[in-house]
């Protein structure tokens, strides 16, 4: 194997602190854990940089700093160097609506397309996943075609669809082999009734992949199944979990004596909710000294409030309202059980966090973490007697929540991302080869 | 002689601050300050303290013929002595002109009626006691949280010793019956109803300044023209609002105070009508007929009931989970824990949680902190879970505390047996001792 390292561009919508769900923060874990390897050398694209993101060991590049007229123009790094790049772009950048008819009154050729820009020549994105989603992508795409043109690299990888387009673009323009990494489909996240747009953008992205990562076996057969691409061309890659900065968490912060069992993700059709409530609602039947609480937001936190005020529990369930990263760590110092009910997850790093806090966790088997992972309980998302059972055995049976707090410590420490990583780098090279 | 009787309502709840999930068992203040320093304040200076200067400037010129009557919340005097003392300085001014009758109310506007006959008659106790400190009058009329009323509870009122009780002449009970005249209460008729004419009273409180109302913009002159144009028979003319009507709900720029002056003079001087206050009226008037109102009735929203506080699964459950705590709240004499019992019950939190969309829900919005009424109700259920968590602490306190006294009466008495039984051994030694000598 030669030293030269393999330049990667790859493509993500959301970067820490600036996160919704899981998508960011296993970009960022992949990434430190490729950049450990020493392998490779990535450049993380994003729509929009904040500013107070802490990229680490990555080179973060936002789509909203990328100049679009100049033949010059500079990117933005944190490592304090700056690459100066040459581009011929066809792109015809415009301010407002007025400059646009101006423009478009003169002679271009057909292939010449308009882009609305700000005064210093840059695309503004919005970031995150609000207003007309659609136009962003459609944006994301005619920056990363730019970009493409400039930086020098070997190999595309793209996070989910929203970047899809955009990785498409770049591949056009490069030639590069194309990765996509589906952490989830559309399947999960609606269940049947999936938006078609999406959907073709989705199955258009793995069609033009020449290979797709999945995060689950049971992501791959949805992506097998339902996208029609052939199994030879789709690797399980399993997500890893970063460390705990600090020392290890003991419990403290407690100050309610009861004991504290927890739910925390969007409160989507997605997650099952509604079944952790109806669990709750056994559990109280049999034992008063316990809080249940429901992290996070979503679509149905209303409906679950309505079912938790019908269920007669409001006294002993708890909602919370999105969490910021401080305290999703201290309610995880707070917790006793954590509870998992997703009713399609195609990987779901969460539990993992609970495991490194020490907290036993309960997990469906229609999650893709219950796939890599041994010492935790698995139930059926649908099946809430069972997970009733669970909760209530890891509350009243010492021995057994102490068996799953230190074995699934021990378990979750020995998940590295550098080991995904080298998966992945092995991917990479596996397709340079055939191109070469 | 027709007799217009003018009440006013005076209220604001303690509104609570945002509570957090992690705040229960940590942090024991509910309350948002600011918030609350801010109304109160805005309300002063936006509407009790000018309403109060008029007032006291009729009084001056009208003499006793100004008759009006108020009731204030025990929560609302609570709030004007941290935030706005010169309020009630301003109405024990306006009490001492001798115009005013003080009518009673829960102390904490709360919905007690609805749970529980024994708190319910505390709250009413706690409110007299306070209006007769404040004003020194022991009130004789009540009037119920958000006018609410049934036959039930008329009867209870009745029993506490009041002559009649204020409501909402709400189509439902009335039928083709008209407010204009005087009723009394099916279980026991010894108590008098007052009927609300609810079409002049919201004419003044919601419709005055809306210019999109046929009748805009209204005048005082018109306004006693609707009241000459009653059949003759009809002696009274129930005015009951929130004294809010005046500054707040209806801005001074659009006329309402010109237009209430001009009222009470024109009234007081007319030749066929005279202002009272609910006990002169009770004193004149012969009640007509029972009124019977099985369920119960309020002056909220189009439906005139409940729903405005019971109307979701939320608010039910957080009223039935709020009062599940009375029993241990009566073991408790904590003062800082029975304050908070008392702010808890406002009806104003269930108020919050209501999720009805009609025209009236832009009311509920108006008045409401939150910006959902789910948020509303986690807020709530958080703070109840702190509240419910002190008092069961403080229970446990107040047993152990039992407990340490009863061990230690106990070793007090072993104390003294062994004390006996030394004297006892030693007198014994000392006989033996004699005994051996001789």
């Amino acid at each position: 194997m030669n030293m030269k390292k393999t330049r990667v561009l790859m493509f993500g919508w959301e970067f820490p602190p600036h996160i919704t769900g899981g998508l960011g923060t296993a970009c960022r874990g992949l990434t430190s854990g490729l950049f450990k390897l020493e392998q490779t050398e990535v450049i993380f694209v994003i729509p929009k940089v904040f500013g107070d993101e802490n990229p680490g060991t990555v080179v973060l590049l936002g789509a909203n700093k990328v100049r679009v007229n100049k033949k010059e123009f500079e990117f933005f790094e944190n490592q304090d160097k700056m690459e100066v790049m040459e581009i011929d772009s066809p792109l015809v950048p415009y301010l407002n609506a007025e400059e646009f008819w101006t423009l478009k009154s003169k002679k271009y050729t057909r292939q010449t397309r308009f882009i609305q820009t700000n005064e210093g020549y840059e695309v503004d994105f919005q970031g995150g996943y609000s207003g007309d989603l659609y136009d962003e992508i459609k944006k994301y795409a005619v920056v990363a075609e730019v970009i493409a043109g400039d930086q020098h690299f070997d190999v595309i990888h793209a996070h989910d669809w929203l970047t899809f387009p955009a990785a498409i673009a770049a591949k056009k323009v490069s030639g590069k082999p194309l990765v996509v990494h589906v952490h989830a489909t559309e399947f999960d996240r609606t269940g049947e009734n999936v938006n078609t747009r999406i959907y073709s953008i989705e199955r258009e992205g793995m069609e033009n992949a020449d290979h797709v990562i999945a995060v689950s076996g049971l992501t791959k057969r949805t992506i097998i199944e339902k996208y029609g691409i052939p199994a030879s061309r789709v690797s399980v890659v399993y997500n890893a979990v970063e460390p705990v900065e600090g020392p290890t968490p003991v419990k403290t912060g407690k100050i309610l004596k009861d004991k504290i069992i927890t739910f925390l993700g969007r409160i989507t059709f997605q997650k099952g909710p509604e079944y952790f409530i109806e669990a709750a609602a056994l559990v109280l039947r049999k034992m008063r000294n316990v809080r249940f609480v429901m992290a996070g937001s979503g679509d149905l936190l209303n409906t679950m409030v309505l079912r938790v005020a019908e269920l007669g529990i409001a006294d002993r369930f708890h909602f919370t309202g999105f969490l910021t990263s401080d305290d999703v760590h201290q309610l995880l110092k707070m917790t006793d059980v954590f509870v998992m009910p997703s009713v399609s997850e195609p990987f779901g790093i969460v539990p993992l966090e609970a495991m490194q806090f020490n907290v036993p966790v309960i997990i469906s088997h229609q999650s893709g973490v219950s796939e890599i992972i041994e010492h935790a309980i698995k139930i059926d998302f649908w099946d809430t007697l069972a997970m009733a059972d669970a909760i209530y055995g890891l509350l009243n049976y010492n021995a057994l929540a102490r068996h799953f707090s230190s074995e699934g410590k021990h378990e979750v420490d020995c998940l590295e991302w550098t080991h995904a990583a080298r998966q992945v780098a092995g991917i990479y090279r596996m397709l340079l080869n055939l191109n070469s | 002689m027709k007799s217009v009787c003018l009440y006013f309502q005076v209220h604001q709840p303690f509104r609570h601050r945002r509570y957090r999930f992690f705040d229960i068992g940590a942090d024991h203040y509910y309350y948002d300050d600011y918030t609350n320093d801010a109304v109160l304040s805005k309300m002063a200076t936006k509407c009790y303290l000018p309403a109060n200067q008029l007032l006291l400037k009729l009084a001056k010129k009208l003499g006793s013929k100004l008759r009006v009557s108020f009731s204030f919340s025990g929560i609302v005097l609570d709030q004007l002595e941290l935030y706005a003392p010169e309020v009630i300085h301003s109405f024990q001014k306006l009490a001492k002109t001798g115009c005013v009758e003080f009518v009673s109310e829960t102390y904490s506007h709360s919905l007690a009626s609805l749970a529980n006959p024994e708190i319910f008659r505390e709250q009413v106790n706690h409110n007299e006691e306070r209006i007769f400190a404040i004003f020194g009058q022991k009130p004789r009329v009540f009037r119920n949280t958000e006018m609410i009323y049934s036959d039930q509870i008329g009867a209870r009122v009745a029993e506490m010793g009041y002559d009649a009780i204020l409501t909402e002449g709400a189509r439902q009970v009335l039928g083709w019956k008209s407010p204009g005249f005087l009723y009394v209460n099916t279980i026991n008729p010894r108590l008098k109803v007052l009927m609300r004419n609810f079409k002049l009273s919201d004419d003044i409180s919601f419709r005055f300044s809306n210019q999109n109302w046929p009748e805009y913009p209204l005048s005082a002159e018109k306004f006693i023209s609707w009241i000459e144009q009653m059949p003759w028979q009809e002696e009274m003319v129930n005015l009951f609002m929130s004294y809010e009507t005046f500054g707040e709900r209806q801005p001074k720029e659009s006329g309402i105070f010109l237009f209430f002056e001009k009222l009470i003079e024109n009234v007081a001087l007319h030749p066929a009508m005279k202002l009272a206050t609910p006990s002169e009226i009770i004193a004149e008037i012969q009640p007509v007929s029972a009124v019977s109102v099985p369920n119960p009735v309020s002056w909220a929203d189009e439906e005139r009931d409940l729903t405005a506080w019971q109307g979701n699964e939320m608010q039910v459950e957080a009223f039935r989970k709020l009062y599940q705590l009375a029993d241990i709240v009566k073991l408790n004499t904590d003062p800082a824990l029975l304050r908070d019992w008392d702010y808890l019950q406002a009806s104003d939190h269930f108020f919050y949680m209501s999720t009805k969309h009609a025209s009236d829900g832009e009311v509920h919005r108006h008045y409401n902190p939150f910006s959902s009424p789910y948020e509303a109700f986690i807020n709530y259920m958080n703070v109840l879970s702190d509240f419910a968590f002190r008092l069961n602490k403080q229970n446990d306190n107040q047993l152990l505390n039992d407990e340490v006294m009863t061990l230690k009466k106990r070793l007090e008495e072993k104390e003294l047996k062994i004390r006996e039984l030394e004297a006892d051994i030693l007198s014994f030694k000392h006989s033996l001792k004699t005994k051996m000598k001789s």
